[in-house]
């Protein structure tokens, strides 16, 4: 046992893991997937877009249709995504901290938006929304209209984001050690300083990548948005239907274009994720 | 709890009665309207002109080819998915190498990709004025428009979701036992079977079944690559579209309901495989030291015959 514990014990600090087989198999295998799912089809776009002058690119991307999708897309995805870290770490918290009847079928119910195809969401939301709907029926009437417009994208975005803030700021919540807020207030803090001083610090990076995470997803967000948007050009049109719409002219020129400006986007916003994850765990594991 | 010393040192690490209840108050209100409501609406819809109603949308035949193409894309595309989803996060949990990092974000990519954009890319592969188009109509062969796209442009929207899964949890569980098993005589393959699947089941299955929901449930993806052919080239998402753009209100929310109880059933499996998968590590923490060393004698015994 003694020689064979001292032969592993240098092998051990080069190579941790070699003693487990399959090393290569797996990651052959998994580098061949990602080439032919992802990483193949994704160059095609980036080769198809260099097919194009840079005049015809940014003519493109530039457009005044186009332009006002962005704004739109942002907005309302930024705006969703405060909405999310808002009531996102108020429910993460609840959940966390206090008990009431009915707690576990609540936190089920957060992965929802996960589980619900965005087509469903989208129809439903539009159907409570409605002038006729739920909702709408009582908000019309007070001149407050929700569906078919702005409004109603940034609800349908809410509802697409909810989950990625609770989920991320649930578990670090939890790991939260009792001990700090013991501390800070046996040093004469308020419940209300303990909060900002104490707790929320410790939770601000999951806050970020949640926020972050749920500005992703509502960005290229397209099957919940669609139906409650009401799709006018300049007005309530997203970036993804304007992908679409080109499409459909067969302009995939121009389709192809305003995806790599949205590709762009979406792998700044993946590094950031990145980022704050890192982040994340040198707060909650490194030293302090 | 009574006396007043502790009250007062309780009342430093939560809040005032008040407070909670106006807290819990705010936030089952607010997941009341965005996720209660919708739900309730769905079905509301679907029965509002009675039982037979919502039946006979359900007996179409555009509706049934539209369930059955959901459900044949959902069982090509969650076998493949499971299979790479182990073997990377085997590799990536399991050992350390360069470009590790990269890797993993990679497999994360289609997360933050737009579903349009998904779609868009396999036009451009195999579309018409695609690389592979002329190719595949010498061949008489359809991608785009057709089956094969809407399975590839599903497989891409849900690669990630096993390997997301189990990365963290097979990083988190370490090599220890494998590699006690791979000292005592056993092969890769039992290896796996035998001491790495059971600790990773209960997250195995959250991520198929969140895997399957989201194959079954994709839309932006699939329309893209679809070209909303009826009773061909229709899932039950686009079917939904279709009958909602045509004002058939009921019809579109009857087959949406099936949609949403299947979101239902996906979250009681998730919260059942979540709980199962507490219990069983609160069972192993409260395995006592003398357990513990009772179970590193019986490795040693084996290892020793």
């Amino acid at each position: 046992m003694l020689s064979s514990s001292a032969a592993v014990a240098p092998a051990k600090r080069r190579a941790p893991a070699r003693v487990l087989p399959g090393f290569k198999i797996t990651l052959g295998y998994t580098l061949m997937y990602l080439c032919l799912i992802v990483l193949i089809p994704l160059s095609a776009l980036v080769f198809k877009t260099f097919t194009l002058t840079w005049d015809q690119f940014w003519d493109a991307v530039t457009g005044p249709r186009v332009m006002a999708s962005y704004r739109l897309t942002f907005g309302a995805s930024l705006i969703a995504a405060l909405v999310n870290v808002v009531f996102g770490l108020l429910v993460a918290w609840v959940l966390v901290r206090y008990q009431f009847f009915g707690k576990k079928i609540v936190d089920a119910l957060v992965d929802l938006p996960f589980a619900l195809p965005t087509a469903v969401a989208g129809i439903s939301l539009t159907a409570l929304l409605a002038g006729n709907g739920w909702v709408g029926q009582y908000l019309e009437p007070m001149g407050v209209q929700l569906a078919f417009n702005a409004n109603g994208i940034v609800i349908a975005l809410i509802f697409i984001g909810l989950p990625f803030v609770v989920r991320t700021v649930q578990p670090v919540l939890e790991d939260a050690e009792k001990e700090l807020e013991e501390a800070a207030t046996c040093l004469g803090a308020s419940r209300w300083q303990t909060f900002t001083r104490v707790i929320f610090p410790s939770i601000a990076p999951a806050l970020l990548t949640g926020f972050a995470m749920a500005f992703a997803r509502a960005i290229g967000e397209y099957g919940s948005v669609i139906f409650i948007a009401g799709n006018m050009p300049m007005i309530s049109e997203i970036t993804p239907l304007i992908i679409i719409g080109k499409l459909e002219q067969y302009d995939y020129a121009g389709a192809t274009a305003v995806a790599t400006v949205m590709l762009v986007i979406s792998f700044i916003l993946l590094l950031v994720i990145n980022g704050l994850q890192t982040w994340q765990r040198r707060r909650s594991g490194g030293p302090v | 709890m009574s006396t007043p010393i502790i009250r007062r040192a309780e009342a430093g690490t939560t809040e005032a009665p008040w407070v909670r209840c106006t807290l819990i108050g705010i936030s089952l209100v607010f997941l009341f309207l965005f996720l209660v409501l919708p739900l309730a609406a769905v079905f509301a819809e679907a029965l509002r002109k009675g039982f037979d109603a919502y039946w006979e949308a359900l007996k179409e035949p555009d509706a049934w080819s539209a369930i059955r193409l959901t459900l044949i894309t959902a069982l090509i595309t969650v076998p493949l998915n499971l299979v790479f989803g182990v073997s990377a996060a085997w590799c990536i949990a399991k050992y350390e190498f360069k470009g590790k990092s990269v890797l993993t974000t990679l497999v994360d990519l289609p997360f933050s990709v737009s579903p349009v954009v998904a779609g868009l890319v396999y036009v451009l592969m195999f579309g018409a004025q695609g690389w592979f188009g002329p190719w595949l109509q010498e061949h008489d062969l359809k991608v785009i428009f057709a089956v094969p796209g809407i399975v590839l442009a599903t497989i891409f929207v849900t690669f990630p979701f096993i390997a997301r899964e189990l990365i963290p949890l097979m990083q988190a569980q370490g090599n220890e036992e494998e590699q006690a098993a791979i000292v005592l005589g056993a092969t890769g393959w039992q290896t796996f079977w035998y001491v790495t699947l059971p600790n990773i089941k209960w997250g195995l299955i959250y991520g198929v079944i969140l895997c399957n929901a989201r194959a079954m449930g994709e839309f932006g993806a699939v329309s893209v690559v679809s070209g909303h052919i009826r009773g061909q080239t229709n899932t039950m998402p686009l079917h939904v579209e279709i009958l909602y753009n045509e004002y058939q209100s009921v019809a579109a929310f009857a087959v949406a309901s099936l949609l949403a109880l299947l979101a239902l059933v996906t979250l009681v499996i998730k919260s059942v495989a979540e709980w199962r998968h507490e219990r069983e590590m609160k069972a192993i923490g409260q395995l006592s030291p003398e357990n513990t060393q009772t179970a590193y004698a019986t490795l040693s015994v084996k290892a020793a015959s």
